[in-house]
């Protein structure tokens, strides 16, 4: 993993120590709220419904064993000892005080953490596949990558003051699983023909209010090239981008009304000029940030008692053909640890739960976890002969929940349960829907399904690219929830379609259950997942199974 | 015709712990909305929003939310400012925990 440099360490340090010093002249009353709101969201401090919250940052989605250690050691000394992890990769705390929060971010430096640029209109946490550096179709670990830009667009002078936030994602891998396409920069490492490695770069994808797949802006870029060709897709945004309206500033919006041509031409022209600026030292840094995410030493050893204890424990066999997936050495498995026990708020662990994953980490995982944007944690490199170790360890904790990429895997953002922009509540949603399936027995039987619940339209919660998406709205001071089918987060990303009118929470989870019962009648095998189901039939037998005629003729 | 005015409390999120604070009568603030000043007349709601901005070291983010008149006191009328009076309704957390 990445080190702190010296530059790195006072940088952290002297904003935390300039934080400080806002907080403290907040607090006396010296600066107005309005004054003071800036700069809070420039350390990822905002308030919300109940409380103040604090956003972290998990850059690229790793950490090591000692900064999940901090994590449960702040949720306990200044939160109420839990954190949420979100579809960004980042950890919230929901109720620190602001007297405290300078004194969170100082125990987050001494871990090499912090919350800068996780929230405001600058380029925030470079995000990145959560099986990075472990996952078998992968070209490069693409971690290397996401750090570099990580330190090129930490407090870079330039893109402070963007149209809007601006997010990039970065995958290394053939499976897309970073959502590469919904964000303002997507990189996915490809080769070219003489087979060396480059990124095909995705620009103006998004979710939100007017949600839209990327577009490809090159079809390989070599990896040399990353920084100044990042940097003049920025720069062309930061000038063209629309600031008279802030729901038309994001770059999505910057692209649809420009076209992909003229934006392309811009992008090429910056490129062209600040090209000769990046002299050579973004490489040798990058070589260096390279060798500190070189692979940990695998060792081999036998699987034969891994292979004895599926056949022993059928809850450890269950386990393991839900919640791992293929490593790149031999005898390794990639391990996600389920923060979505059925009934519980998807993201949310306990500090108790964190020391768990990260002695876990510690013991049999390389020292490495990573958080998903699926709000799940990851033990990237676990060797087989130590899974049922891990099992019953995790077991202990309530972190073995066999559902990962069920329908009980449910994204949800906080909603309005926490969040000051919230139009409706996810969270007892997800639980609700969670719970059901989990009393009906039938999720394993159901297969691969993605149901993502935001609670307003800005789609923290990723519904757009779920196969089921809810969205809840407020509907003349009532909730609402909206089901669209259809989206999907991979390298074949499509946004989901609006199936009709929306439902009330009473309506919305027997609506969810008649969908996927449905569904089952509906595949043609087994094997067919539910958003193959939607793809072969289309909209209109999920549309008749939602709303059946005879209510319609009841309702009349 | 002049729209009509649905009566307010005034309320914030308190400076240091952020919770829900509503504005009383007599220039406090509580976290029982109970206690608040039920505001009926539109020019006295909008002097008292200014006189509780003008309060930088107390409160966020101050504003107008709809309340109705409750045998013991104002009650919200949506489930937004519901919420603020009790908390997250996936934890015994907030002030629904006492």
């Amino acid at each position: 993993m990445y080190k702190y440099n010296d530059f790195d360490e006072a940088f952290v340090r002297s904003r935390v120590a300039q934080f400080r010093g806002q907080v403290e002249r907040r607090i006396d009353g010296s600066l107005t709220e309005d004054e003071f709101k800036p700069l809070r969201l420039m350390n990822g401090l905002y308030v919300q419904l109940h409380a103040y919250m604090l956003r972290v940052a998990v850059p690229y989605g790793t950490l090591n064993s000692a900064q999940m250690r901090q994590l449960a050691y702040i949720a306990d000394k200044w939160d109420k000892g839990y954190g949420h992890f979100t579809t960004r990769q980042n950890i919230q705390y929901n109720w620190p005080k602001l007297q405290d929060v300078p004194d969170m971010l100082e125990a987050l430096a001494d871990v090499e953490m912090h919350a800068i640029q996780t929230s405001g209109n600058t380029i925030r946490n470079v995000t990145a596949d959560h099986f990075a550096g472990a996952a078998a179709d992968e070209i490069e670990d693409p971690r290397a990558i996401a750090e570099l830009l990580r330190q090129w667009s930490t407090d870079h002078p330039e893109f402070q003051f963007l149209p809007r936030k601006f997010k990039i994602a970065v995958t290394g891998a053939t499976e897309d699983r970073a959502v590469t396409k919904a964000h303002d920069i997507g990189l996915r490492m490809v080769r070219n023909d003489a087979g060396e490695p480059g990124f095909e770069v995705i620009v103006g994808g998004g979710l939100g209010r007017t949600p839209m797949v990327g577009k490809v802006l090159r079809d390989f870029l070599p990896k040399a090239d990353l920084l100044p060709y990042c940097e003049a897709i920025v720069s062309v945004y930061n000038l063209l981008g629309r600031r008279d309206n802030k729901y038309k500033a994001r770059i999505k919006i910057t692209v649809h009304e420009n076209g992909l041509e003229k934006i392309q031409e811009l992008v090429e022209d910056r490129f062209t000029a600040i090209r000769a600026g990046f002299s050579g030292h973004d490489q040798e840094l990058l070589s260096e940030i390279e060798t500190a995410f070189a692979p940990p030493a695998f060792v081999a050893k036998s699987i034969d008692g891994y292979e004895a204890a599926r056949l022993a424990n059928p809850a450890f066999r269950s386990w393991t053909d839900t919640n791992l997936s293929e490593h790149k050495a031999d005898g390794y498995a990639i391990v996600s640890i389920s923060i979505k026990k059925h009934g519980a708020t998807p993201g949310d662990a306990t500090s108790d739960q964190m020391r768990v994953m990260a002695e876990l980490a510690e013991k049999y995982g390389h020292n490495e976890l990573r958080i998903s944007h699926e709000q799940n944690v990851i033990l990237p490199h676990v060797h087989k002969s130590d899974l049922a170790k891990v099992y019953a360890a995790l077991r202990e904790a309530d972190l073995a929940t066999a559902n990962i990429g069920l329908v009980s895997d449910i994204i949800a953002c906080p909603g309005m349960d926490y969040c000051a922009l919230a139009t409706a509540r996810s969270i007892p949603i997800a639980q609700e829907i969670a719970t059901r399936f989990d009393e009906l027995k039938i999720e394993h039987d159901i297969g691969q399904l993605k149901i993502k619940i935001s609670g307003c339209i800005n789609a923290c919660g990723h519904h757009h690219v779920g196969h089921i998406g809810i969205l809840g709205l407020d509907r003349a001071g009532v909730e609402n929830y909206q089901i669209t089918l259809g989206g999907d987060g991979t390298q074949t990303t499509s946004i989901g379609e609006r199936a009709g009118p929306g439902f009330s929470a009473e309506e919305i989870v027997p609506a969810i259950e008649r969908l996927v019962t449905g569904y089952l009648d509906l595949r043609d095998s087994p094997a067919e997942t539910f958003l193959q189901t939607y793809r072969r039939l289309g909209m209109e037998p999920f549309k008749a199974i939602l709303y059946p005629v005879e209510d319609k003729a009841n309702a009349a | 015709m002049a729209r009509s005015f649905t009566p307010k409390v005034v309320t914030a999120n308190a400076l240091l712990e952020g919770d829900a604070v509503w504005l009383t009568e007599d220039n406090t603030w509580t976290r029982d909305i109970r206690e608040a000043e039920l505001i009926t007349d539109e020019a006295h709601g909008d002097l008292r929003l200014l006189e509780a901005q003008a309060r930088a070291d107390e409160i966020a983010g101050a504003y107008l939310a709809d309340a109705t008149s409750g045998e013991d006191g104002p009650e919200p009328t949506h489930f937004r400012e519901a919420f603020r009076t009790r908390g997250p309704s996936n934890y015994d957390h907030g002030k629904q925990a006492g």
